[in-house]
């Protein structure tokens, strides 16, 4: 048989495996008789779950609990002749969104199509609820799409204009959210009036904006060879990371009103803000630091042989390495924070979870509870795991990148 | 070719318990090349890395310069402005360009103009033969041309001493040859350098003076010629016929 | 350590690297105990002002409410620490039962998850992603509120057999009850334990004497099982009787009683928990490299003792650390019980705070509290690196 393959010197094919749907349900289902039973259990068990949860969803479950409050949960209070604020940011995003793809990613990208395709869906199901929204939600894919083609076309000036928004977006948000003045084109909307999803995305993404400066500080701290430094920061990092985040979100309530001298009183949207942000700054620490060992001595000493001072060592060489490499990660600490913003609720803010909570208080709503938590916990859910698809296509496309 | 550049009197220097340098003392005049070999962890790379304080000595004196090297940061900061760095595994920037790399320092510690720093550091990417790779990044360079990048980021700083810290020791054998390339040339243009390696066919060509190190001390030095064909002292004897034999 | 040449001596001291960096850490700490020592003043002040002075001296007061579920005597005459103590006890209580279920959980989603098995692999697959992209906080109020509330009542309890009674007012489940001549069958119960010391000792001396191991840990459990067994059909009457509830009044009686709130937060942080565990419990095995599986069968080990031999030890190492963070997490996370209505300490804390006012005190407590069980864990881990590091390297 060796001779004549070695006489038949042309490249083969490899035998080709006949993957029919009897071979493959054999191989990944029936291979042996405990596969066999194994498959079968699982089967029955996932069609009965299957059955029971479309008969529940479009038979039994009485949804006008979500349907009439759609805008509590998404904004809470805030009130609806200002929404245009909202969608403005939102645009804002999408086109950032859109920009920083053309300018960073250079391609399209599977996680693209999925952030269009969620729009999408949104935007579809917003239509059979009869809202008149569908095309604002369809605008958004408008602007990413927008954003995108101008990064293609103008990249040296879309890349600094990328940077420029990235700055000034959050504190954009703010502005525009809060607003300033009684009238006037963009009336103040006091924190008490924001809530449902648009809190916990707010009371998430500065907690991570603001964490993030404090948690490098922090990390370099704990990484320093200066002792008092370091011992500083592991106390800091560690008696943080040691309690749980509602033991800091009820001292952000009931005693940072007394560590300010008398006379001035903050609300309880700032508290709850103070304490996610020292929260997550501990944990943004340990994520930098993770960034931060990474990176070989050999840059370290090269950075000194050329002269560069500690300062711009770290700024210039460093940092822009360490954090590079802890973006997956940061994205995942983000997804937490999101999912943790759901315990403000116990202190008594009305975010998605808090709002939910109200919603079951009104009488005419009792006994709907399965519903509107498993419709906040889609929501929950959704955009959790949408981050996480992201940040793993990230960690790819990031690992096999320049380095 | 008078007056001593590098002066290193008695330096100490120990990692714990263990003595690593255990009083060298070298002078180096202006323009010369030494080349400086002995067995691993005798001590040779601890102490060209002395020179531009990536290590600290502990006892004795080292000058470059005419600036001795103290606790004084301000010293450290002139002697490493005219004192390169060339390393074994290269230590390239690895998110910024090769341009970048080159004009760092000169734009962040000599405070030269952006334009004028390119300039220089162009001219620099030619003479090691590489400009066409000016605005690609190190990781998609080979090995060779790393290590010509890392040369070239070297000299933008224009400085008077370049150490080199075996650089031919983490390259594939093919490049080998177009990074001593540029280090002969370089020899040739009247820089001072010190340079840890074990090429000796390199040293042979174009060192001054040799350096033998072991166990933290400086054995023997002299000439090529001296070193190669009548060294005194049997350990550098041995060292050189297990080198030298394969 | 330096040379102290005259020149060295010289360097002025806002040059000298080494003042340097004491200059600028003295100048933090300075900034920072100055902002401590300001915000500390601003508590005091403030406190004192209230007049409620920091003091832990209420802790001695009667609490004056009642807890719902106590493993420790406990009334509103008791004191403040005491309930306080009632509620570390009810947190301890549902972290450690947690742990154990949460891990032999996980370790079935984690095993499933790497299953030949194509639709196994999958279920495991959904129930990681479906648990870990939503808050715990909403999968416990989910919990609480639409399963174990919504339990029927009392009077319509389901059932399993004559065994369990799920009601709205808690669960309840046959347990043993010790009989009469139990007092004799506990001398039986230590025998047989300390017969599965001795042989597992001996097999593991016989073990480290001929480099092969044996199941000693099988073997034990056989031992322990033989002798107990033996001794129950020696006794004259059965040693312990099965207690099963049944409905007496209003409510159940006999067997163990689960509540409804401990129920909730129990199986939510099992539930939740587990699918972390489960991952780690993957990226474990997975770690585990291809060639060193590829080494055993080289050696011609078979499948079990490849398994027993080379990857349990080895994916063991990698699991622990993760897992152990799991554990603290728990144990962390089961202060939302008071979302549920669990006395935890947490929970227990709150109510002290709206009783007594003393809200510093109580944060300060509860903060302690947490915080040293993260300590004991960070000693533990360090202890059990230190060890690794030594026996691998």
């Amino acid at each position: 048989m060796t001779t004549q393959l070695s006489s038949v010197s042309e490249v083969l094919p490899p035998p080709t495996e006949r993957y029919t749907i009897l071979g493959w349900l054999h191989k990944n289902l029936f291979s042996s008789w405990f596969n066999s039973i194994l498959s079968i259990v699982a089967g029955s068990f996932v069609a009965v779950v299957l059955v029971g949860i479309i008969k529940w969803v479009f038979v039994s479950a009485q949804w006008a609990v979500v349907n009439d409050n759609i805008a509590l949960y998404m904004k809470g209070q805030y009130p609806g002749a200002q929404d245009w604020r909202l969608w403005v940011l939102i645009y804002l995003a999408a086109l950032l969104v859109g920009l920083m793809w053309s300018s960073y990613f250079h391609r399209v990208d599977v996680i693209a199509w999925v952030l269009v395709s969620i729009f999408l869906v949104l935007a579809i199901w917003l239509l059979l609820l009869g809202k008149a929204a569908w095309w604002k939600l369809l605008l958004v894919d408008g602007f990413g799409i927008v954003g995108f083609s101008l990064g293609q076309r103008f990249p040296n000036v879309s890349k600094r204009l990328t940077i420029l928004l990235l700055l000034l977006y959050m504190p954009l948000v703010l502005l525009i959210i809060r607003g300033f003045g009684t009238d006037g084109f963009i009336p103040q909307i006091g924190t008490n009036l924001w809530g449902g999803l648009l809190l916990s995305l707010l009371l998430a993404i500065i907690g991570i904006v603001f964490s993030f400066p404090i948690g490098v500080l922090l990390a370099l701290g704990r990484q320093s060879q200066m002792p008092a430094l370091k011992t500083l920061s592991i106390i800091y990092i560690e008696v943080i990371r040691g309690v749980p985040l509602i033991t800091l979100l009820f001292m952000g309530q009931l005693m940072l009103p007394f560590f300010l001298p008398a006379g001035i009183s903050i609300d309880r949207v700032i508290r709850a803000v103070v304490a996610i942000i020292m929260f997550a700054a501990a944990y943004m620490a340990e994520n930098v630091r993770g960034g931060l060992q990474s990176i070989p001595v050999g840059q370290y000493e090269a950075a000194d042989a050329i002269g560069l001072s500690g300062y711009r060592k770290m700024l210039n060489i460093i940092l822009p390495q360490a954090l590079r490499t802890v973006i997956p990660v940061l994205v995942g600490q983000f997804i937490g924070l999101f999912k943790d913003t759901s315990l403000v609720a116990l202190v008594g803010l009305l975010d998605l979870l808090g709002i939910a909570r109200g919603i079951l208080a009104n009488p005419s709503y009792i006994g709907r509870q399965l519903e509107v938590f498993v419709f906040i916990a889609l929501i929950y859910w959704i955009f959790s795991y949408a981050m996480s698809y992201a940040a793993r296509r990230l960690e790819i496309s990031l690992g096999v990148g320049e380095r | 070719m008078s007056e001593p550049i590098i002066t290193c009197r008695d330096v100490h220097k120990w990692y714990g318990q263990f003595h690593a340098l255990r009083g060298i003392s070298l002078e180096v005049k202006k323009g010369e090349v030494i080349v400086i070999f002995g067995p691993s962890g005798s001590g040779k790379s601890t102490f060209i890395r002395t020179i531009n304080r990536l290590e600290e000595h502990q006892k004795g004196t080292i000058i470059v310069d005419g600036i001795e090297l103290t606790h004084d940061v301000r010293n450290i900061a002139a002697i490493r402005k005219e004192v390169g760095m060339v390393f074994q595994q290269f230590n390239l920037f690895p998110h910024l360009t090769v341009m970048q790399n080159v004009t760092l320092g000169p734009i962040q510690v000599r405070k030269w103009k952006k334009e004028k720093s390119e300039e220089i550091s162009m001219q620099l990417l030619e003479r090691v033969g590489i400009p066409e790779q000016a605005y690609k990044y190190p990781g998609q360079l080979s090995g060779g041309q790393q290590q010509r990048v890392a040369i070239a980021r070297a000299l933008a700083m224009q400085p008077k001493i370049m150490l080199f810290d075996e650089p031919t020791s983490a390259l594939d054998p093919e490049m080998i040859k177009e990074v001593l390339d540029v280090m002969t040339e370089l020899a040739q243009s009247g820089i001072t350098m010190l340079v840890v390696t074990h090429e000796m066919g390199f040293a042979r060509a174009v060192a001054d003076r040799m350096v033998f190190f072991d166990q933290g001390l400086i054995i023997e030095s002299g000439t090529p010629e001296d070193v190669f064909y009548h060294p005194k002292e049997d350990r550098t004897k041995l060292f050189l016929s297990q080198i030298l034999s394969h | 350590m330096a040379t102290n040449t005259s020149e060295q001596s010289a360097v002025p001291i806002w040059r000298d690297e080494r003042y340097l960096e004491i200059i600028a850490q003295a100048v933090v700490v300075l900034g920072i105990v100055a902002l401590f020592w300001w915000l500390i003043h601003n508590l005091l002040t403030g406190l004192e002002s209230l007049g409620t002075p920091l003091s832990f001296r209420f802790l001695g007061q009667t609490s004056q409410f009642d807890i719902g579920e106590t493993s420790l005597e406990y009334s509103r005459n008791s004191s403040y620490s005491r309930a306080l103590l009632v509620g570390l006890v009810n947190t301890l209580r549902v972290s450690l039962i947690g742990i154990v279920f949460a891990t032999l959980l996980g370790l079935i989603v984690g095993v499933a998850r790497l299953s030949s098995n194509w639709l196994v692999s999958r279920l495991a697959a959904v129930y990681v992603e479906l648990l870990r992209n939503i808050p715990l906080l909403v999968f416990l109020i989910f919990l609480s509120s639409t399963v174990f509330h919504k339990l029927p009542k009392v009077q319509e309890a389901a059932h399993l057999g004559n065994w369990a009674f799920l009601t709205n007012r808690g669960i309840y489940i046959a347990w043993f009850d010790p009989a009469a001549s139990y007092t004799v069958y506990r001398w039986v119960l230590m025998v047989a334990a300390l017969a599965a010391v001795v042989v597992a000792a001996l097999l593991i001396r016989k073990g480290k004497r001929t480099g092969r191991m044996p199941l000693y840990w099988l073997w034990a459990f056989v031992i322990f099982v033989v002798v107990t067994g033996l001794g129950w059909f020696l006794m004259p009457t059965p040693p312990l009787t099965v207690n099963i509830p049944s409905l007496q009044g209003r409510n159940f009686r006999g067997g163990i009683s689960l509540t409804p709130e401990f129920m909730a937060i129990f199986s939510g942080l099992v539930i939740y928990t587990a699918a972390f565990i489960a991952e780690v419990v993957r990226a474990g095995i997975q770690a585990v490299s291809k060639g060193q599986r590829e080494a055993a069968s080289a050696l011609g080990l078979s499948g079990f003792m490849t398994l027993r031999l080379i990857i349990f030890p080895q994916a063991l190492r990698v699991i622990i650390p993760p897992l152990t963070s799991q554990y603290l997490n728990l144990t962390k996370n089961s202060s939302l019980a008071v979302a549920v209505g669990y006395p935890d300490l947490f929970s227990v804390g709150g109510t002290i705070v709206n009783q007594s006012g003393r809200a510093v005190e109580v944060i300060l407590i509860t903060m302690a509290v947490y915080l040293s069980f993260s300590l004991l864990t960070s000693l533990f881990m360090n202890w059990y690196n230190r060890r690794t590091q030594l026996v691998e390297r």
